[in-house]
Parts: C-alpha cells; structure tokens; sequence
C-alpha cells in the first residue's frame, strides 16, 4: 500500500536511475551503464541503445520476473537506455541490470549499495538469476574499473571468483536484491574454480594408441616442437584417435595461458562445471564454413581456431574441407592472431593452436598400393594436390599410417601420456631457454633457423638432400626446424647426421 | 655447324597444316579411327583438296602468297628455328617415314638435332592417367637413359611422358615433340617444365609457331616421336591408349619396341602387357634398353649405389618385401620409429628408394655394391 502511494507521488515527476553492467563483444567484456527513466504517457517499455534481440526481449522477462517476485511493474512510460549507444550490446546478461534499475526508478528499490556494483545475469520468469557466458572475463573487467564487487548468477560464481581482485555476490533470486542493496545480507564470496594446467585425469591417454611406432615417433616430435602434423592413411588407422590423444602429451599451460583458454571457454559458454583450462581439443567437421572456422558473422564470433587456443585443431579429411574455408586459417596459423573486420565491428581474437590434419592417401581410402583400390590414377593425383596446397604448406610433419595388425591390435598397451609428456617438457624447457619464453621451434623465424648449429655429417646430408631432391628453400627450413626439435628431444646442443635424417624422414613431401 | 636452315615450301607446307587444322579435325575426328598420318601423306593440292574441298583453291593461294620475309620473321618473333627435309641436319630418323613431316620448328638447342639419330635416341611414352608406379619407373628410365648417353624423346603430356622428361633433365636434357606449336606450352600447367625444356633441351614441333593443340595433332605428333627414335619403350598404357598408336607407328617403321611390364590384374598396365604378350622388347630397367638398342652388354648402366651399413641393408629389404610404409617397416624389424625414420631417410637420400607424397615408399633400380643384383 505504501508502496503503491509512493508511485503515485512520483507519477508527477520524472525519476531516473542508472546500473552498471556489462556486454560481450568477441571474448572482451565492455562496460555498459543502463539508465532508466520512468515518466508520465501511455505505459510502454521501450530499450534504445544498439540492443539485440536477446536484449529487446528482455522486457518481457523483467516485467515477468518483477511480478512474480512481488514487485509492482509501473504502468508508465519506461525508458532503458544502453549507454554507451554506439556499442552493439548482446545477450540476455543485462536483465538483472535492467531490473535493478527499474526498481530504484520506480522507487520499490533503495539505491544503498548499488552504486558501487555491477550487475550480470539474465533473468528467468520466476525471478530466478540463470547463467550468460562470459562472466570470466566480465568480472577481469570490473576488476580492471575498480568495481567493488560484481553480482553474478550462483553458478557462475566459481568462475567469477578466478578474476582474483573483486567481490563476487551470487545472486540465485530477484527477491534477493533488496536485502543486498540495503546491505542486510552479504552472501561469502564463493571458492574460485580449479584451474587444470596440464590434461591429466578425464583426457583419453596416448596408452590407447598400439603399435604405430612411426605415428607415436611423429607424435612425439610433433608435440615437442609445436610443429603441425599431416597423418595419412586408410580410414580406421587410428588418426583421429591419436589427434585425440595430442593434447594429453602436451606440456602444461602456465596459470596465464589456462586463464586465457578459460576465458575464451567462458565468452563460448563453453565452460565446463567443475573445471576451467587444460589443452582444448577442436575437431570441425569438413562441412564447416569460413566463418565457423576462424569466426566471423556480424557482430563477429569467435571460431574454431580461437577456441582451440593454445591447444589442438584437428582437421580430419582435409582433402573434404572448401578450399576457401582453408585459405582463411592461413594468416591465422602464421601470426597466432585473427583479425574480422565487420562494418562497425573490429575484432582481434587469439588463435595459437597446433594444427593436425588428416586425409585418406586416395579417394577410396585403400591407398594404391592396395589392390582393392579402384582410383582412377587421374583422380589419385588431383585428391593428392590438394594436399599440397597453401595451407598444406604450413604444414611441417608427414605421418603416414597403416592398418594396425591383429597382433598390434591385440598387443600390450603403448606407453603412457605422462612418459611422453615429460620428455616433451624437457625438450620445450630447451627451446624457451634458446628462442625465449613460451615460444617453440615451430615459431623460428628464417634468421633462428639459420642460426642452428649442425654438424659436419648433417650438413652434408642436408646438402645432399637439397641437391638430390630440390628440396624448395621453404622445405629446408623446415627440415631445419624439425631436425632441431628431434635434437632438443634428443638432449644434443648441435643437430647430428641421426638427427638430421629422422627430420628429412618426417617432413611433409611436396608435389613437384 | 652452320645454323638449321628450312626453305620457304617446306615452311609453307607447316603453314598449311595449321590453316587446315580445323577441317582436318572434322575429317579426322568424324570417323572410326584416326585418318591423320594417311592425310599428311598426300602432297599440298591433295591435302587441301581432302580437307577442305570447297576452299582448296583459295587457301592454297592465300599460303603460297605469304613471303618469304614474313615466314623467317614469325620464326624470330617466336624464339624458333626451322629445319627443313633439304636441310643436311634434317634428323635422319624421319627420312625412314613417308608421311614425315617436311620441316621442323624447333626452339632450344639446334646441336641437338645432330643428336636425334635412331641410333643414340630414345623414345619412352605413357599414359597421361599414369600409377605411382609407372610415374616413378618412367622417371627413373629417363634418367638412366640420360645417364648412359641416349637422348630421351617423349612429348610433355601429363604422367608418364612428363616424368620420363624430369628423370632426364635430372641427368642431362631430353627432347619434347609437340602436337601445337613449339612455342606453346601444352599443357598449360607443364609450362614451368616446358620452359626448362626450352632452356636445357629441345622442343621441336611440325607446326608453325603459335598453333594451338588438335585432337588429330597428338597421333600425328606420335609418328614424329615413333620415326626420330631406334626404340620405343611404352611405360605404361591401358587398352587403347594412345601411346600405343606411337608404339604401333614405331612397329611399322621397323624400330624396336619395348614396353614395361605390369600387374596382370590391373587396367592400368594392360596395353604394354599386350604389346609384351605379342612380341615387344620386355624391359625392367634401363640396361634392358640399352641391350636392346646397342646389343646385349655393349653399354652398362651404373646401377651401383655407395655403401650400406646392415640395418640400412635390412629396412632396404624390409622395403624390397612390400612394406611400405615407416610404420610397416619398424613394425616388421621391431626397431623405434626414430631408429627406422633415420634408416630410410638416408636410404632416400642416397638414391635407394623413394617416397610419395602421401609417405609410401618404394624400391628404385639402384643396387648396394656387392648385392646380387637381379
């Protein structure tokens, strides 16, 4: 009653009342002030400030949510503004800002508090706070404006909580609210979620793969050296199975690298519960589309190579994929970068992935070699230029796979993960302490590759390879490259005549 | 020696095949098999009467009118040179053939027309929907019979020719008969091969400069490659192939005939095993070649490699057994997949066997000293 009295005095009066909060855009987190005027006219709601649908509709949500938490809804004239308006706002993340706002406008609501927070979480009809992807790296950016604390959804608390430097409330209900902005109830700051380092326990073990020497070989060097990896062989080898197992052998992530890979996760709504981090494993299908891929759309989305940041993006049938679809992960792969450039819309989003592809040696599968293979030799080789094209090109390792035997299948168990993790560990120590830190051999550029010490035997047999089989300048760069991770992997300062021929194995052949 | 030189009928005559070209295709083309090398028997009024008859008279006209100025001029501005049947440097092998071709255009290295004699050349075709398999022993005859002193002649189409052309140029250089023009690269993505061609070989063609490419051209082509050469070796052809039109036209001429053997329930190898079943030459390797054209073990081929150690000796075996690939070979020894990488890296590098792109190897025809041979 009194309430109701109290908007009847208002009604005479315009009253306006801002929040804080904040909007996605690519996997930055941009502050967003909502203002909110309730004034005399016809009752409407309106939202103004470049809001997306998600945004537009959240009217409806407030206006349920209010109700049914015992709220009165004002039927006068409401207008929310977005500020700034420029910015293209998404998502549903803003409804509890909205109605935080429309509360202290339309006077249910006392300011108290409220000022000093920041308010994200999408609204369910009951008044119920749901999850909004995103909230890692929203709460980093209220930590980066000096908020005193942010109110997020309950379950994203954990989450919220690895941002470090700022109060997390988690608010599961509506009702909540007032108790909190009249400082009556403060919630304990929830636990910050474990962030994994390095793939350990729920990740498939390289122990799985039997035999195939010559793939855990190119593995192995392959991991070592973050160089990226082409397997071809008959459908049922094991490629996808040992991509899979590509990330468990990986050395693990520094605290930083982990909370990047958490918070692209997080923007994706792709964050698992109880974890964050550890090495991503991204297997597109070959249907996928550029922008699907390295991201795009408007406003832009990040793609496959961003959320396989920092871990493995595995392209099986490579020789299915749209060429077009290909050429644009080339820049990408080359700077560790993807730059979308949309009308109105510039985005920047991290990529530094390792690349494994996989392809059949024919378009049947069997590979010529089998009899039962019926390609037509013209077909063979166009199937086969395709993989030498220029995203081939920046591809360093050839594996190239067979049908395991019954023996092999049947055969103990190879050796674990964690073996082979250890000494890729110690050969990526060798490398940062060379090249500097978090960088591998894969990212020499021609003035490091040239700076390799060889020995006189490797010299020779690199000459003579580059002699006898016109290896282009790019592949002996490559071979270089390789046969200075085989040493690191190795524990040699100068790369042997050994060393150098496993490199000129490994390397990927090009067409001539 | 004095530079190729070719008198204006004969150059005319050339003249005249690319003007009839069109209608020759009609003739040629509209009807059962190919009619070309009977057609480019007849003489100038006879040719042009057959292929075009409501139109002989004025294009026989239009070619005899042309200058002798303007003929040599086209040639410059092309980079070419002619060398007509009056020419003393004309190659002896198409003196044997009625429906020779009057004048060569040629572009390269004329000392090599001295070179082109059925005794010293060479001619190795294929299928252009060549195997690995045929690929990389035409690749390998090619260079091997560069290396023992033959000139290779084969005609720049896609597989087998191709690579008899890359294993050649490996070793010294080689001569590419063209169906176009010798100053047209056909086909347009072996212009990079062409070009070196050009540069460290020779390409000769019956046509004038800037012609294009004919479906009747290629058989007509082939009686060139069939004539220029003592032997014809077939790498690879399926039934009804063109390669076996130049391996018929070889036949007829009286040159040998050789073909490479492959497996009897493939498609692909099936013509030269024909022409192995109904009498050619069987040849495994250049010294086959060799023996055949110069008699049994007149010239040797150098098939020696350099030393092995023996886990190198047993991964070449491994290989010599059919596995093919690093993983098979490792699984078959139990040796590491490093152990093996270095094993058959050094192998490829000293020339024992290849890998194709997709990381299957093969065995070439180079023997470790002391090794049986075959």
């Amino acid at each position: 009653m009194r309430t109701t009295r109290r908007i009847w005095l208002l009604s005479l009066v315009s009253v306006l009342a801002t929040a804080q909060t904040f909007t996605l855009d690519g996997i930055a987190a941009r502050p967003v002030r909502v203002e909110v005027d309730v004034h005399r006219g016809l009752p409407a709601f309106s939202v103004v400030g470049l809001p997306d649908a998600a945004v537009r509709e959240a009217r409806e949500r407030v206006r349920a949510a209010m109700v049914n938490c015992g709220f009165e809804f004002p039927l006068r004239r409401i207008v929310a503004n977005l500020a700034p308006a420029s910015l293209r706002k998404a998502g549903p993340g803003m409804d509890l800002a909205i109605a935080a706002a429309l509360l202290v406008a339309s006077g249910q609501l006392d300011l108290g508090r409220l000022p000093k927070l920041a308010l994200v979480g999408e609204l369910a009809l009951d008044g119920a706070v749901r999850v909004v992807p995103g909230v890692l790296a929203i709460a980093e950016a209220a930590r980066e404006r000096g908020t005193e604390a942010i109110v997020v959804p309950a379950e994203n608390g954990p989450e919220a909580a690895l941002a470090g430097d700022v109060g997390v409330i988690c608010l599961e209900n509506l009702t909540q609210i007032s108790a909190l902005a009249a400082g009556e109830w403060m919630p304990d700051r929830p636990e910050p979620m474990p962030l994994r380092l390095s793939s350990e326990a729920g990740v498939p073990d390289l122990a799985d793969l039997r035999g195939q020497r010559h793939l855990r070989h190119a593995l192995e060097v392959s991991a070592a050296g973050g160089h990226s990896l082409l397997m071809v062989g008959p459908p049922g080898a094991g490629k996808s199975l040992a991509a899979s197992r590509l990330p468990s052998i990986l050395p693990p992530l520094a605290a930083e690298e982990a909370l990047e890979v958490a918070r692209i996760a997080s923007a994706c709504g792709r964050l698992e519960d109880d974890e964050a981090g550890g090495r991503p494993f991204r297997a597109p299908h070959h249907t996928v589309s550029p922008a699907g891929l390295v991201g795009g759309g408007n406003p832009p989305a990040p793609g496959e190579a961003t959320l396989a940041h920092r871990g493995v993006l595995f392209l099986d049938e490579l020789c299915e994929f749209r060429r077009d679809t290909l050429e644009a992960l080339r820049a990408p792969l080359e700077t560790g970068w993807v730059s979308i450039a949309r009308a109105g819309a510039w985005r920047h989003l991290p990529c530094r992935f390792m690349l494994v592809a996989a392809a059949n040696p024919c378009p049947c599968g069997r590979g010529e070699a089998d009899p039962e293979c019926s390609c037509a030799p013209l077909a063979v080789r166009r199937y086969q230029a395709r993989l030498s094209g220029a995203l081939a090109d920046r591809i360093d390792l050839l594996a190239a796979i067979r049908q395991p035997s019954a023996e092999e299948l049947a055969g103990p168990q190879g050796e674990a993960s964690a073996d082979v993790r250890e000494r890729v560990a110690v050969a990526r120590e060798r490398q940062e302490s060379r090249l500097g830190p978090g960088r591998s051999n894969a990212e020499m550029g021609p003035r490091e590759v040239r700076e390799c010490a060889l020995d006189e035997p490797a010299a020779a047999l690199l000459a003579d390879a580059y002699s006898r089989r016109r290896l282009s300048g790019r592949a002996h760069d490559r071979v270089l490259r390789l046969a200075r991770t085989v040493a690191d992997l190795a524990g040699a300062e100068t790369i042997g005549r050994e060393q150098m021929a496993q490199a000129l194995q490994l390397r990927r052949r090009d067409v001539e | 020696m004095s530079a190729p030189q070719a008198c204006p009928d004969c150059l005319r005559r050339s003249r005249l095949l690319a003007h009839l070209a069109p209608y020759i295709e009609k003739i040629a083309t509209g009807t059962v098999g190919s009619r070309s090398p009977e057609l480019l028997r007849l003489s100038n009024e006879d040719l042009a009467a057959a292929a075009a008859p409501n139109a002989a008279a004025q294009i026989l006209t239009e070619i005899g009118a042309v200058p002798e100025s303007r003929l040599l001029a086209d040639l410059v501005a092309a980079q070419c040179w002619a060398c007509c049947r009056h020419d003393q440097r004309f190659p002896v092998g198409l003196r044997d053939a009625a429906d020779a071709p009057w004048a060569l255009i040629g572009r390269g290295d004329p000392a090599l027309l001295d070179r082109l004699e059925p005794e010293g050349a060479v001619t190795v075709v294929g299928a252009r929907r060549a195997t690995t398999y045929g690929r990389e022993i035409a690749r390998e005859l090619g260079r091997e019979l560069t290396a023992a002193g033959l000139l290779v002649v084969s005609g720049l189409a896609f597989g087998i020719d191709a690579c008899a052309h890359r294993g050649a140029l490996e070793a010294g250089t080689t001569v590419a008969v063209l169906g176009c023009g010798a100053d047209v690269a056909y086909p347009a993505s072996h212009r990079s091969l062409w070009r070196r061609i050009c540069g460290e070989g020779l390409v000769v063609s019956e046509m004038p400069p800037g012609t294009g490419a004919w479906r009747w051209s290629f058989p007509a082509r082939n009686r060139i490659m069939a004539a220029l050469a003592g032997m014809t070796v077939v790498v690879e052809a399926a039934q009804r192939s063109g390669s076996l039109i130049t391996a018929d036209l070889a036949a007829d001429l009286g040159r040998d005939l050789g073909a490479v053997p492959g497996p009897v329930n493939s498609r692909a190898p099936a013509g030269t095993n024909d022409l192995l079943a109904g009498g050619a030459c069987l040849v495994r390797d250049a010294q086959d070649v060799l023996d055949a054209m110069l008699g049994p073990g007149v010239r040797k081929t150098e098939r020696t490699g350099p030393a092995l150690d023996s886990g190198q000796l047993r991964v070449l075996a491994a290989i010599e057994e059919g596995e093919g690939t690093c993983d098979a070979v490792s699984a078959s020894l139990d040796l590491s997949g490093a152990e093996t990488a270095s094993a058959l890296a050094t192998l490829e590098a000293l020339g024992y066997v290849t890998c194709s792109l997709v990381g299957s190897y093969s065995r070439t025809l180079l023997q470790p000293p002391g090794g049986s041979g075959r």
